[in-house]
């Protein structure tokens, strides 16, 4: 038997609905990402660590949860090792899948990874309602259970995340090429992107000094990752450090604002974030555009664009800053995010654009 | 606004045509938005369509509308009455396309100076061109179903062993899946191929995609190369079942988010590549047991689906495609929906739309009830729900046959192996 279970928001306001994954409380802030595919990928995605996630597509389940298959060491398709968020809201759950690859349920999966879920939600209400009042704190309530998920320490969320030692992955076809990842919750499909394109990697955790010990990588990059750049200052002086040294270097979503931040640019937290797989950007520098997979809260500034950078690429429909590069410096970095995973993959290319500087 | 050239002075849009099956009231919604988007840009707009039931022959829709058969003798005619200096050929259907394909052969476009808007002429051959489709799919990697011409059982026989079987036997210049079978085995190719020689003179032997799930992309794209898949859509039936015959599910319903933005990046890719301006729909088979596919074809011109993913989605197609076939970008264009974004956007739906076809098959004598590979539909419902069901249910009642909706009783017939055919099913209903 389903218990009851609803949603209670930081502004006092509920929304009752159906528990179908494990029966606990949880408390977290509440995001909304509108992809209508890709459930398996969001859920694994560590920028969501700590969130609750509400779904706008209303049909969730359909495919089910896939074989885990091994590429590389990484669990395909999953974005981590395992579901991040803090809670699932959707509007109509599908039990019965239909999919080749799938092996189980979504329920069965959120179950597994005790991970709480609500359907039957009112969740356009429930979005338009992020969307006026801003993000909010949340909190699942189960009826009649009073176990509760442990919650998450947002000002230190990334070492949660992180990866706790050094990984190597040699590219399947090596071109040479060896790119230190700084991990602070990085997508599986970055390192993916990075070994398909013969590159090996060394995956470090966040709090790794990079910026003195490179170990003769070629380049660095900075991963995606949750919480707030400004609680990361010790990736922001490894960074200021990589930079005097001329090393080439990327950024992707979190990475970007931290590189943002240590070449003297600021950031802010944004309304309600972007979290989708249709966001349109714009390159001001060269006459490309594409459609983006995005998911972030934070946002650097665009009347703070550090100084010896350009802004690179602009959101087309907010006009949010979306990248940036240096003038002379092998720099660049993309809030959006260029391995997709859920989502359009022709911004792919921008890790070419990286390889071509190292 | 930038844009690349002066805009023409006088622009032709050959038109809907007349309403027959196969041929619906789509292409009048398209012509009317795509001379609102001339007109608004003070362009002098003239119009041939010999229907004059439809919208876009209506007083103040185009400064000179000619009610006329979408021939290239009248449509010449026109050219030079109204010294005509660019022409859209892809807001009235195949008709439109074929016609525009044939003044173009002949010479009339260049004799007159017409400046084709949208889409060149050689990549509208190129997709309608089976060989040429085959070899410019080729050269970028993007996969197409296996198939040979072939004159002879021999050939045949030669043809199905390398292509591997089931294979697809198709008559060439047959109307009506006339010489036309699937065959497992060489035994079984034997037993027909005498019976299909007889009746048509050539053979196109193909691989069989027989259960392949049936999925299609509209895509729009700018002459600078940005695109952007408006809507992607999955028809309950496979393929075998043509679209205009089927349920039609958008968004996709069956796929992950790899395979949806696989076949989203294979359209991206295979427009870009073909040179296409403006909008047009790519149709996929795709293996339900792995990530196999094949590009079925591509319209490169507004089409049946395109009017559907328009309604389901809210975005514009024709208008828009208009607008990129003078010239603009779609990161310039606005969003007409929400007026502040532009129209590079993919719309995320938060609801789900189910299109059920309409027949009329009562006013036909002898005419087959089942559905196949031929459209006999009349017409059809567009039903959004916040889910797939509510939307079904609604798409069935409307339908206008005095159905509930789906019942219990539709049900148990669903589930029998005459799943996909609607009509069988609504009739048992009455």
């Amino acid at each position: 038997m389903k218990r009851r279970a609803r949603l209670v928001l930081e502004d006092g306001s509920i929304y009752e609905g159906v528990s179908f994954g494990f029966d606990t409380n949880s408390d977290g802030e509440v995001v909304f990402n509108t992809g209508m595919t890709g459930y398996v990928e969001t859920l694994t995605d560590p920028s969501y660590r700590g969130q609750i996630l509400v779904l706008t597509y209303p049909l969730i389940g359909n495919y089910g949860v896939p074989r885990e298959t091994l590429h590389s060491g990484l669990p395909h398709p999953y974005e981590s090792p395992a579901m991040q968020i803090q809670g699932l809201v959707v509007s109509r759950y599908e039990d019965s899948y239909s999919h080749f690859a799938a092996e189980k349920s979504l329920g069965e999966w959120l179950i597994e990874s005790r991970t709480p879920a609500i359907m039957n939600v009112d969740t356009r209400s429930l979005t338009k309602r992020i969307r006026e009042r801003g993000t909010m704190r949340g909190r699942v309530v189960v009826d009649g259970v009073s176990v509760q998920k442990e919650s998450v320490d947002m000002s230190r969320v990334v070492s949660i995340v992180s990866a706790k030692g050094i990984y190597r992955y040699s590219a399947p076809t090596p071109s040479g090429k060896r790119i230190m990842l700084v991990d602070c919750g990085v997508k599986h499909n970055i390192i993916r992107s990075l070994l398909n394109r013969g590159v090996d990697i060394i995956r470090v955790p966040y709090d790794f000094d990079f910026g003195s010990e490179d170990m003769d990588a070629d380049g660095i990059l900075i991963s995606n990752g949750p919480g707030d750049p400004k609680d990361l200052k010790g990736i922001v002086r490894n960074i200021q450090l990589t930079i005097k040294k001329k090393k080439p270097l990327m950024g992707i979503c979190l990475g970007h604002q931290l590189i943002a931040l240590a070449a003297d640019g600021d950031t802010y937290k944004m309304r309600y974030g972007h979290r989708s797989q249709n966001q349109p950007v714009k390159s001001l520098i060269e006459n490309v555009s594409f459609i983006t997979s995005q998911n972030h809260g934070y946002a650097v500034r665009r009347d703070r664009i550090p100084p010896g950078f350009m802004e690179w690429f602009v959101n087309v429909n907010d006009g949010t800053n979306e990248g940036i590069r240096h003038k002379n410096l092998p720099v660049i970095s993309t809030q959006f995010h260029p391995e997709a995973f859920p989502g359009p993959t022709e911004a792919g290319i921008l890790f070419d654009e990286f390889l071509d500087l190292l | 606004m930038e844009r690349e050239r002066s805009f023409p002075k006088s622009v032709l849009v050959l038109g809907s045509g007349a309403l027959k099956i196969g041929e619906a009231g789509e292409f009048d919604y398209s012509g009317s938005q795509a001379l609102k988007a001339l007109r608004e840009e003070g362009i002098r707009t003239v119009l041939i369509n010999p229907n004059i039931a439809t919208i876009q022959t209506s007083e103040g829709m185009a400064d000179e509308v000619y009610l006329l058969p979408i021939t290239p003798q009248f449509v010449e005619d026109v050219i030079k009455r109204e010294k005509i200096d660019g022409i859209l050929l892809s807001f009235g259907g195949q008709t439109a396309l074929n016609c525009g394909l044939e003044l173009y052969d002949s010479g009339v476009l260049s004799k007159y100076g017409v400046r084709v808007l949208g889409t060149p002429i050689e990549a509208i051959r190129d997709t309608e061109d089976r060989d040429l489709f085959k070899k410019r799919l080729g050269e970028i990697g993007v996969r197409v179903a296996k198939s040979r011409a072939c004159r002879s059982p021999e050939e045949v026989r030669e043809a199905a062993g390398d292509i591997g079987y089931p294979v697809m036997l198709r008559g060439a210049f047959a109307l009506g899946g006339l010489g036309s079978a699937i065959v497992e085995s060489e035994s079984e190719l034997n037993d027909i191929i005498g019976v299909i020689f007889s009746m048509v003179p050539q053979v196109l032997v193909e691989e069989s995609l027989k259960g392949f799930k049936e999925i299609e992309y509209e895509v729009v794209i700018d002459r600078h190369g940005n695109g952007i898949t408006v809507c992607n859509m999955e028809n309950m039936d496979p393929i075998g079942i043509h679209t205009g015959e089927s349920i039609v599910v958008a968004p996709s319903q069956t796929l992950n988010n790899y395979e949806y933005h696989m076949l989203r990046e294979i359209a991206l890719r295979t427009i870009r590549h073909l040179g296409i301006v403006g909008e047009c729909n790519i149709q996929y088979a795709l293996d339900p047991n792995s990530d196999d596919y094949r590009v079925i074809e591509v319209n490169a011109r507004l089409s049946r689906s395109s009017a559907l993913a328009s309604k389901a989605t809210g975005y514009p197609l024709a208008y828009v495609a208009a607008k990129l076939a003078l010239g603009f970008s779609l990161t310039d264009l606005p969003n007409k929906i929400t007026q502040k974004t532009k129209a590079f956007f993919e719309p995320a739906l938060d609801y789900c739309v189910v299109k059920v076809p309409r027949w009329d098959l009562e006013k036909f004598a002898k005419v087959e009830k089942t559905i196949g590979s031929s459209m006999k539909s009349v017409g059809e419902v567009m039903a959004i729900g916040r889910d797939f069901l509510s939307a079904l249910q609604k798409a069935l009642r409307m339908i206008g046959v005095g159905v509930e909706g789906l019942t219990v009783r539709l049900w148990s017939m669903w589930t029998s192996e005459r799943l996909s055919q609607m009509q069988v099913l609504i009739e048992s209903l009455r």
